[in-house]
């Protein structure tokens, strides 16, 4: 026997039927269903194996609470696994399938784990970490990997696009039941601003199963006529199927918004999924309550469902349980549900209430059980019977449907999303949420309220609070009357059952059972993070919203205490599982970060240019010509090139920094270790600039172009972080001075033009006068060029050792005036050159880049102790810079280092051991920090940085790289490799 | 996963937006003590509650900021431009 669709009732549109396929089996439902209710409809009670015992599972709950009915949805890049059945609209075509089991759903060989389960109980994890290692990851790893676990994600990446998004409002109301709607409409109707959020695709709630008229209208047209209004609102955003997961600082909330989860093609134009961030004035959770299951043997069969559940499924999407049903009932809530099942014509074979007797005054055809229990349950892959212990005796009632009312706990995760501790209530026998929550209050169920006008009445109060406090005036509000509302769900929670036959489930997803509980308090893990963690309960999924207060109530029952002794463990975010897409948003592929592209990009491009990302940038490598076979050929040519005639560089992604004011000078004096106040109008200067703690942070060259206007560049790596830096010094450390300062990198095409006949080439665009006599070595002025056309800044600075100016124009013209240069040097032999052979020719002269500026260094370790002012009274890092450490002999000193023999090679990050010394991490002497072939010297040459380099040039060392195995002989000596006297900067 | 600052300029702005240097502490004069200025490089307080802290509005008005926030709740009960603050210490 199983559960069925009756032929009327429920919100269910039976005229637009939907077909969709379940483990490849072609099944129908309608619109308005959830895959559970349409699964049910077909009687299929068996959709799922249990995670540890691959036990038989069915539908529990009718909501997000759902720990057994989880299936893959889709197929390809939209596979969706873990999907709760409960959650998952109906759509034409919808393929779910099962999960956890092999090789079928009806025959499971994972099953057999229920014959290992004596090894699986509690603490298992830890307890299996003790047997013999090599058997746990040759045998019971893999094993039990293989057989626990859940859905599989997909390889292919997903088809859909995602997004966020923010919202305002002075009032976010979460949960559209009866308490949301009363309260929105409140707010709503007095003006406020106000956001109503509901996980469902329906407002209404309880609403939707709730058999009590309001107004005289039945409750689900009461909740569709509310909605209506809200939609009508201009100043209220109804936001159906979107589950407010968590609540954050400045009143933030968190929201997931499923726009296009239950159709079978996603429109391509919009989101599959929308991550909302709601800032909220005030906020007020009306999320309901939760009801408990009830620790029986045999709870888990399918075929035994929360009483609620049922009842939903009954009247809101006509599905009758079974033929046979039995309630297992603690509070009046059951007997509801026998009405209602009786009412559809669904026999209802036996109500066992725990209690001596009953709120309402039950007049059914049931046979009416008091003070008794269910402990236990018969069937295979479907329940089959109940026995009932009453008395002492225990009684065998066949049944094909169960209904367990074991309470409600107020659904209140979001309140304590920052850091509130719920509080018990031996009053309301529940968990509460902490009072005085600055931003947030709680509504109805959420709050233990229970009877629906009082709900109603509660919603509209509290609203009426909250928007009177911002100062709007609320219209007096009128409470609706209700009528034919089962009342008040008052129980006595039952958490422990005598008489409990075979396993009785407190957490299904985790498969943890009564026995697991038992187990960790007599095991000294009593305290409840313990047993959270040692049981594992609570940990799955489902973040125990079904088990976590059973738990408790046991733990306390055990250790005979009440449950505000033992406490809950942290909520903490998220309430349901949020999908990586909606996190990821629109960040994913090219969208991941933003490239950055010089505006000679398209130069190099048609250059030939290969591209290499460096951080946000596209940075042009090297240009391979034809017949070249190898990056090196490429390299080696543009070094070779450089050296001997002229290379044309693109370097517009150094950062560049315009810095004016009457102060810039003083300004600069205190950023850079190195003197800077008495610069001259008209020249660059190298300088290095320290971190407080005396290490180089960058370097770079600056130069005064007006009085009282400077033009900063710095390198590529660190140009955002030294304009953080600077605005710090400006505004945090010396607000007294007059600076101001402006990133200018994007406004800048940059080229460096270097070679012995970079001067010719140059004067033939810039119509001044450059010759060594006018425009030496470190000139730095605005110039003019092609006869007036156009004015750009013109640098004579070095990085190659060769002859060399840096031209920056404004980057528009960038492409052009290179266009133009490369045609002045056709006939002197220019060529583009990238990245590497930059590198390269630094290397060559001994020049630092942040390889060597690593963090660790102060200037006097690179050689640049004679830079640093003596005579400034301060300047960013002068003090720390004393510190006798700093000045010790045996600190890395930047070195050069070349093989012995031409022919062998060493990468860069290997260590520099002493020659002879063992090769381990303890004779380490220091690193390769750049290394590179030199064409001109005819072999690797390298800078390191080494214990006391600098008076150990001519030492042999040996090069070992411990990651390759790899040792090389070879010598220290003076870092600068090619033309150490610097003629070739005035040839 | 979400929180807002208030910049004395903009307003309440998401946190994405701001850089967070740490303790807003006052920098000691260049002939200071060693100790002075080895607390002002490495040391910090760790206190339970107010916390003064420099924030940069990196994506915003790239003004630093002062940010008093209490470290249990991350409420923040102040917020004011560093220059502001710095100008005001020099007089005291
Ligand atoms: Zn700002």
């Amino acid at each position: 026997m199983s559960s069925y669709r009756l032929t009327k009732g429920g919100l269910v549109d039976r005229n637009a039927p939907l077909s969709f396929t379940f483990d490849g089996r072609p099944l129908r439902g309608f619109a308005g269903d959830t895959l559970a209710s349409a699964l049910l409809a077909n009687g299929r009670m068996l959709v799922g194996r249990s995670f540890k015992y691959h036990r038989p599972r069915g539908i529990l709950t009718a909501g997000a609470a759902e720990p057994n009915a989880l299936v893959t949805i889709g197929r390809g890049g939209r596979t969706e696994p873990n999907t709760r059945a409960t959650m998952q609209e109906l759509y034409e075509g919808l393929e779910a399938q099962s999960q956890n089991r092999w090789p079928s759903l009806e025959f499971d060989v994972g099953a057999l784990n229920g014959l290992l389960s004596p090894f699986l109980g509690a603490g298992f994890y830890y307890k299996t970490f003790m047997w013999p290692a090599p058997l746990w990851e040759k045998f019971y790893e893999p094993v039990i990997r293989k057989a626990a676990g859940l859905g599989k994600a997909s390889y292919e990446s997903d088809p859909d696009a995602y997004e966020k998004s923010w919202a305002h409002c002075d009032l976010l109301v979460i949960g559209a039941g009866p308490t949301g709607l009363a309260a929105a409409l409140t707010a709503g109707r007095a003006g406020a601003r106000v956001i109503l959020v509901d996980e469902g695709a329906l407002p209404g709630g309880s609403l939707l199963f709730d058999t009590a008229t309001i107004d005289g209208k039945a409750a689900a047209d009461f909740a569709r006529d509310a909605s209506a209004e809200l939609q009508s609102m201009p100043n209220v955003r109804l936001m159906m199927r979107t589950t407010a997961f968590g609540w954050y600082d400045g009143n933030v909330f968190g929201a997931v918004e499923r726009v296009q989860k239950h159709v079978r093609d996603p429109a391509r134009q919009l989101v599959v999924e929308r991550l909302w961030r709601i800032v909220a004035r005030h906020a007020l959770l009306a999320s309901g309550a939760e009801e408990r299951p009830l620790v029986f043997g045999g709870n888990d069969r399918p075929g035994v469902m929360m009483a609620s559940a049922m009842r939903t499924y009954l009247n809101r999407y006509g599905v009758a349980p079974g033929r046979a049903t039995a309630i297992f009932t603690t509070d009046d809530s059951g007997y509801a549900l026998a009405r209602d099942l009786e009412a559809a014509h669904v026999d209802v074979v036996a109500i066992v209430d725990s209690r001596s007797s009953a709120g309402v005054d039950y007049r059914g055809k049931a046979r009416l059980i008091r003070e008794a229990v269910v402990c236990g349950t018969k069937g295979r892959k479907a329940i089959s019977a109940i026995e009932v212990h009453r008395g002492g005796q225990t009684e065998t009632i066949a049944v094909d449907a169960l209904a367990m009312a074991g309470g409600f706990s107020p659904i209140i995760h979001l309140a304590c999303h920052r850091g509130g501790k719920p509080a018990w209530s031996a009053e309301k026998a529940a968990f509460l949420a902490p009072d005085g929550l600055n931003g947030l209050d709680l509504a109805g169920a959420a709050a233990a309220t229970t009877d629906l006008a009082a709900c109603l009445a509660e919603g509209a109060a509290r609203s009426q609070a909250i928007v009177t406090a911002f100062g709007l005036s609320c219209p007096p509000v009128v409470l609706p009357k209700v009528e034919g509302d089962e009342g008040t769900h008052d129980s006595k929670p039952l958490w422990s059952i005598p008489g409990v036959k075979g396993k009785a489930f407190v957490d299904f997803q985790n498969d943890v059972h009564l026995k697991d509980i038992g187990l960790a308090v007599s095991e000294g893990y009593s305290h409840v993070e313990l047993a959270k963690r040692y049981t594992t309960n609570g940990m799955a999924t489902d973040q125990g919203k079904l088990s976590n207060v059973n738990a408790i109530g046991l733990i306390a029952k055990a250790r005979g205490v009440s449950p505000a002794e033992v406490g809950t463990t942290t909520f903490r975010p998220f309430y349901t599982p949020v999908s990586f897409g909606a996190l990821t948003g629109a960040h994913t592929g090219h969208h991941f970060q933003p490239v950055r592209k010089s505006p000679l990009h398209d130069w190099a491009k048609k250059h030939g240019a290969v591209f290499v990302e460096t951080g946000l940038w596209y940075r042009s490598s090297w240009f391979p010509r034809n017949g070249e076979q190898t990056w090196r050929e490429s390299v080696d040519r543009e070094v070779l090139n450089v050296r001997q005639n002229a290379g044309l560089c693109d370097v517009s992604m150094l950062g560049k920094i315009e810095i004016s004011g009457s102060d810039a000078a003083e300004f600069l004096n205190r950023v850079y270790c190195n003197a800077f106040l008495k610069l001259p109008v008209g020249r660059a200067r190298y300088g290095l600039m320290l971190r407080e703690d005396g290490m180089i942070y960058d370097d770079g060259t600056t130069s005064r172009l007006e009085e009282n206007r400077f033009f900063m560049t710095t390198t590529t790596a660190y140009a955002a972080g030294v304009m953080n830096h600077l605005e710090f010094c400006a505004q945090a450390l010396w607000p007294e001075l007059d600076v101001r300062l402006a990133s200018i990198t994007d406004q800048w095409a940059q080229m460096a033009i270097a070679g012995p006949k970079a001067r010719t080439i140059l004067q033939r665009i810039v119509d001044e006068d450059i010759s060594d006599a006018a425009f030496p070595f470190l000139a730095a002025r605005e110039v003019s060029l092609f006869g007036g056309a156009l004015h750009g800044c013109l640098f004579q600075i070095s990085f190659s050792g060769e002859l060399a100016y840096e031209l920056a124009v404004p980057a528009g013209y960038g492409e052009s005036v290179a266009d133009a240069l490369m045609e002045a040097g056709r006939d002197h032999g220019i060529m583009p050159y990238g990245v590497e052979t930059l590198s390269v020719l630094r290397i060559e002269k001994g020049h630092v880049t942040h390889n060597e500026i690593n963090g660790t260094v102060v200037p006097a370790d690179l050689g640049f102790g004679k830079m640093v002012s003596a005579s400034k009274p301060d300047f960013i890092g002068k003090a720390m810079l004393q510190r006798e450490g700093l000045a010790a002999s045996d600190r890395p000193q930047l070195v050069g280092v070349v093989p012995l023999d031409p022919k062998q090679s060493f990468r860069s990050g290997s260590h520099v051991l002493a020659k002879g010394a063992a090769a381990t991490l303890e004779s380490d002497q220091g690193y390769v920090t750049s290394s590179a072939y030199s064409p001109h010297i005819g072999s690797t040459i390298a800078l390191a940085l080494v214990k006391n380099g600098s008076s150990r040039h001519g030492e042999e060392v040996v090069v070992w790289n411990g990651l390759h195995g790899e040792s090389t002989p070879a010598r220290l000596c003076n870092p600068v490799f090619f033309d150490p006297q610097n003629e070739r900067l005035h040839v | 996963m979400a929180s807002l600052v208030p910049c004395p300029h903009c307003g309440q702005r998401p946190k994405e937006e701001f850089t967070i240097k740490g303790a807003a502490l006052a920098r000691p004069a260049a002939d200071a003590d060693a100790v002075d200025w080895f607390d002002y490089v490495y040391l910090r307080d760790n206190p339970r509650g107010a916390y003064e802290e420099y924030w940069h509005h990196t994506s915003g008005c790239r003004r630093w900021i002062v940010v008093t926030r209490d470290t249990v709740t991350h409420e923040v009960a102040a917020s004011r431009d560093a220059a502001d603050r710095a100008r005001s210490e020099a007089r005291t």
